[in-house]
C-alpha cells in the first residue's frame, strides 16, 4: 500500500477513487472527509470490504500520521 | 482482498481540514474560521511601495494589509497605525513580522474566545504551509455565531 499526500488524494478522487476512514464510528460521525465511508479498522474484513468497488482505487485514512 | 489499487493518505483528516477542504459530520457542520475568513483582505508584496499600498488600502475601506510573497505565503502585516500614517519608511520596516495565525478548520467559537481573551478584532487564517486564506473579523465571527445559534 503506497502512502500518498493531499494533492494526490484530490487527483485520485477526481478520477473516481473511494475514500475509507478506518477510525471508530463515533470519530467518523464527528468529522470525516466529505464523501468518505467508514469501515473501522477492527471491522475491516472480506465482508465489510464488499461494499467497495474493486475496479476503483481505494484510499484509506485516519486522523493524522502516526 | 482482491483490491489492486489501495493507498494510504498518511497525513489524514487533520491535514485535510487544516487546508480548509470539504468535511462532513457533526463537528464539521459548526462554523469554522475558514467559513468566515475574508479572502478580500488587501495584500501586498515586500517590494511594493508603502505609500502606494497605503493609498490603495485606504481607498478600499480596509485599515490593514497582509504582506505576502509571490507564493501567497504570509510574511507580515501592516496594521491600522501604519496604514493611517504617512511616515517615511520602507514596507519591511513598517510591517509586523510573523503574525499569529490559525488554520481554516478551527471552530469559530474557539477562535472568537481567543480574540476576546487577547482583545483583538481580527485574526489571520492560513494553511499549514503559511498561505493566506483570509482575515476573520471579530464582528463577523460574532454575527455568524449568533445567527447559527438562533
Amino acid at each position: 500500500m503506497r502512502s500518498i499526500r493531499r494533492d494526490e488524494v484530490r487527483q485520485l478522487l477526481k478520477e473516481g477513487a473511494q475514500l475509507v476512514e478506518v477510525l471508530p464510528h463515533d470519530e467518523y460521525e464527528e468529522e470525516h472527509i466529505a464523501g468518505a465511508i467508514n469501515i473501522p479498522l477492527k471491522e475491516l474484513n472480506r465482508e465489510t470490504a464488499m461494499q467497495l468497488d474493486r475496479s476503483r482505487p481505494v484510499i484509506v485514512y485516519c486522523d493524522d500520521y502516526q | 482482498m482482491g483490491f489492486e489499487q489501495v493507498y494510504e493518505y498518511e497525513d489524514g483528516k487533520r491535514d485535510w481540514g487544516s487546508f480548509g477542504l470539504p468535511r462532513e459530520g457533526t463537528l464539521a457542520e459548526q462554523p469554522s474560521g475558514g467559513d468566515v475568513a475574508r479572502a478580500d483582505v488587501p495584500t501586498c508584496l515586500l517590494s511594493d511601495d508603502l505609500s502606494e499600498v497605503r493609498r490603495r488600502v485606504r481607498e478600499s475601506g480596509w485599515d490593514t494589509c497582509i504582506v505576502v510573497n509571490n507564493g501567497g505565503v504570509v510574511l507580515g502585516r501592516l496594521g491600522r497605525k501604519v496604514i493611517g500614517s504617512d511616515d517615511d519608511q520602507s514596507l519591511e520596516e513598517a510591517m509586523t513580522e510573523g503574525p499569529s495565525t490559525v488554520r481554516p478548520s478551527i471552530r469559530l467559537d474557539a477562535l472568537l474566545k481567543r480574540m476576546q481573551s487577547n482583545n483583538l478584532n481580527s485574526w489571520l487564517v492560513t494553511t499549514p504551509d503559511g498561505k493566506l486564506v483570509g482575515l476573520v473579523l471579530r464582528s463577523q465571527a460574532e454575527e455568524r455565531l449568533n445567527s447559527s445559534t438562533s
